[in-house]
């Protein structure tokens, strides 16, 4: 029987914690009921990108984009989209439909028509468990290629005329980095792939490698062509059961076909992946201590030089790469580096994918080209912040980036100028601050990471996080002074300039950025001992207004009694037992209850 | 895995696992699928139609079940839709649905006696 009807149904890890998991068998159920069940295929995809809104059920050949499917709609998707032919309107993602009520393709939305696709081309698309349906988009193209009709030192030529750069964070030419291996001379080369993603609020990574493992695999064995090592590994957290588990599947598949192993389409290269698992350090995400936690040791840098593409694994050349930059490896050998390079600006070549987050309405994973602005990114493509809030800043790199203010929206991103406004490109994680937030917290936050995770090799790292995020703590609580923010601000600077490696080097962006673009807020802690945003709780003092009507709401709500008041006459709070919880402010329904 | 045309052999014939996933310009076959439709035979017309573009290997074609197109007494209705060109055609049975395949989407002759005119006008 031939399928006449592809159904999508969006099986990355947004989804199925929101419910995907079982959508697949109550499809199985309801097509066989209806008898149709040979007619439709049904098939598990990767992130689809939009994960506000999963789970998802886009069916081919309309590309009708249901979002926000429960268990319970399946029957209706099903007696009446697949067995009637009638769209059932009422679960079409809103913005798929236009004022006319006519229906949009997948595609035609808005927040996937700004998006150029390289990296994540076949996320939500294919089956990330049939190795053919990667086949089918042309998959392993550009390692055939690679091995028959090049040297490995044209591949390596290839990679520097697409410019392409890391995509982990520090965005060093790819093709450079490959070159300084291919030229260190050694009977044993190896080649990694970096999915040791840490960020908090960043989650490319582990999207594609649910959606697309080939995509990393391929450009796995390229970049192991191209610097002559015949062994890869895969540096993957344990916390990403779903992506280790696609990847084992991958893996056995290639192999099966003879992609992965001896004399690969008869060019005589052999090539091995082997998947490591880490215990989800953040630090493992830094080259030197990724080697050391594959090698069996504690995940600590080193000093560098020698740099890995002299001496890294068992102090052989190494390249380490990111499984993004991995991912367009493998396009950029199909599609050619000329294409590639039409892709983004001058010095910044191709797409960045950027997992959206924070105070944003469709929060999810986007990929755009390098040289859109953020504006456009968060408004456009992320539909703006909720309830009309004013946005306050956007985190780019998480807790080793910086915040940018909403006056350098209108930015191009790209690796240079991020950095030009205090932040950094990281991984791509983007988290956008509202009005409703504190700098100081947000700072407070990513330093509470940083201390965690700092390795405790170094003393600048290990020591400066902590008192940084001391500091911070007697800022946010309204003991501090303006000698403490400068104290703060050349503490910082120190620990940016001694620290051993990326980690502690990093750790204080956060604090210097807030500090450039947000020094007022900071001030309005120690000085008005006032917090902007009304997040710090010691600053926070809750007070009923004459507006109160008497309606003993708060009240009967305050977890701690604190409320006195009789009915219809003045409530009062006992500021000293009140513990600012906030819920007699949400409950007032005459809005009579004040943070001042 | 020996060679690029190895690699080749598996692309084409997994191809036709995901072309139906993306923009669909070509021609698209409607085929009218509500209650009355279906009580009328429209599901053996729309699978027979499936059945042959794939067998025949017909590109930029898809068959898509619609809803209720309004005219139940001369159900089951097929719709060719080539661009803005509309030909609609009703009571479709399997033979006939062989006959649109054969003459309309691959020889470009619209199948005469089967078109909505013959019996509504």
């Amino acid at each position: 029987m031939i399928e006449r009807a592809h159904v999508l149904i969006c099986s990355g890890s947004m989804c199925v914690s929101r419910g995907a998991k079982s959508l697949r068998s109550e499809f199985e159920e309801h097509l066989t009921r209806l008898g149709i069940r040979d007619e439709i295929k049904l098939v598990n995809t990767g992130c689809v990108g939009l994960c506000e809104q999963g789970p998802f059920v886009i069916i081919y050949p309309e590309g009708v984009f249901y979002a926000l499917v429960k268990n319970k709609d399946i029957k209706t998707i099903c007696e009446e989209h697949l067995y009637k032919g009638r769209i059932v309107e009422k679960l079409v993602f809103d913005e798929a439909m236009t004022d006319e009520k006519e229906i949009k393709a997948f595609d035609e939305i808005k927040f996937y028509s700004k998006q150029t696709r390289v990296a994540l081309r076949n996320c939500g698309l294919i089956n990330p468990d049939d190795i053919e349906e990667y086949i089918a988009r042309d998959g392993y193209r550009g390692l055939g290629k690679a091995l028959l009709e090049m040297t490995p030192l044209e591949v390596i030529e290839e990679m520097q005329a697409s410019g392409l750069r890391g995509r982990g964070g520090g965005g060093f030419p790819t093709g450079l980095k490959w070159k300084f291996a291919y030229q260190n001379e050694s009977d044993q080369k190896f080649v990694i792939c970096n999915a040791d993603e840490g960020d908090p609020g960043a989650f490319m990574d582990r999207a594609l490698l649910e959606g697309d493992p080939h995509a990393v695999l391929e450009g796995l064995m390229i970049a192991g062509y191209a610097i002559g090592a015949d062994k890869g590994y895969i540096y993957v957290r344990i916390e990403y059961p779903t992506a280790i588990e696609k990847l084992k599947i991958a893996i056995s598949q290639a192999k099966e076909l003879g992609l992965l192993g001896k004399n690969i389409f008869g060019s005589g290269f052999d090539f091995d992946i082997e998947i490591r698992l880490g215990a989800g350090a953040f630090v493992c995400g830094e080259e030197t201590a990724l080697i050391a936690s594959i090698e069996g040791g504690r995940g600590m840098s080193r000093n560098k030089p020698p740099f890995p593409a002299a001496k890294g694994l068992w102090g052989k050349p190494t390249i380490i790469n990111n499984v993004e930059t991995l991912a367009n490896v493998s396009a950029i050998l199909y599609i050619g580096a000329k294409e590639f390079a039409k892709i983004g600006t001058e010095k910044s070549k191709g797409t960045k994918v950027f997992s959206l987050g924070g105070n944003i309405k469709n929060a999810g994973l986007v990929e755009v080209p390098m040289g859109t602005t953020l504006r456009e990114v968060i408004y456009e493509i992320g539909g703006g912040i909720p309830q009309n809030k004013q946005l306050k800043a956007v985190q780019t790199g998480g807790p080793s980036g910086g915040a940018i203010p909403e006056s350098l929206l209108d930015m191009p991103i790209e690796y240079e100028t991020l950095v030009e406004a205090g932040s950094m490109m990281g991984s791509g994680g983007m988290v956008v601050i509202d009005e409703d937030n504190c700098m100081v917290d947000i700072c407070r936050f990513y330093l509470e990471f940083t201390v965690d995770e700092s390795c405790g090799k170094c003393t600048p790292c290990r020591e400066g996080t902590k008192k940084m995020y001391e500091m911070l703590e007697i800022i946010s609580s309204g003991e501090g002074t303006l000698e403490d923010i400068d104290r703060l601000e050349k503490l910082a600077k120190m620990v940016k300039s001694s620290s051993l490696c990326g980690l502690g080097q990093a750790a204080p962006n956060p604090i210097l950025s807030m500090l450039e673009h947000f020094r007022e807020e900071f001030e309005a802690h120690v000085v008005d001992k006032r917090c902007p945003g009304g997040v710090c709780k010691p600053l926070i003092h809750l007070e009923i207004t004459k507006d109160c009507i008497g309606c003993t709401k708060c009240a009967t709500n305050c977890p701690v009694d604190c409320i006195s008041g009789s009915i219809k006459q003045l409530h009062e709070i006992d500021t000293s037992a009140c513990i600012k919880c906030g819920i007699c402010k949400n409950i007032c329904p005459v809005d009579a209850i004040i943070s001042v | 895995m020996k060679s690029l045309d190895d690699l080749k052999k598996i692309r084409d014939a997994a191809q036709r696992k995901v072309t139906m996933r993306g923009k669909n310009e070509g021609t698209r076959i409607l085929v009218g699928m509500a209650t009355c439709g279906i009580s009328a035979g429209a599901r053996p017309v729309m699978n027979k139609l499936v059945e042959d573009i794939a067998e025949k290997d017909i590109p930029n074609v898809t068959v898509t079940p619609v809803g209720c197109i309004g005219e139940c007494a001369i159900e089951p209705i097929v719709e060719v839709l080539e661009g803005e060109k509309r030909t609609t055609y009703c009571r479709v049975d399997v033979d006939v649905a062989e006959r649109i395949i054969n003459e309309h989407i691959i020889g470009g002759k619209v199948v005469q006696d089967n078109l909505i005119g013959k019996y509504r006008l």
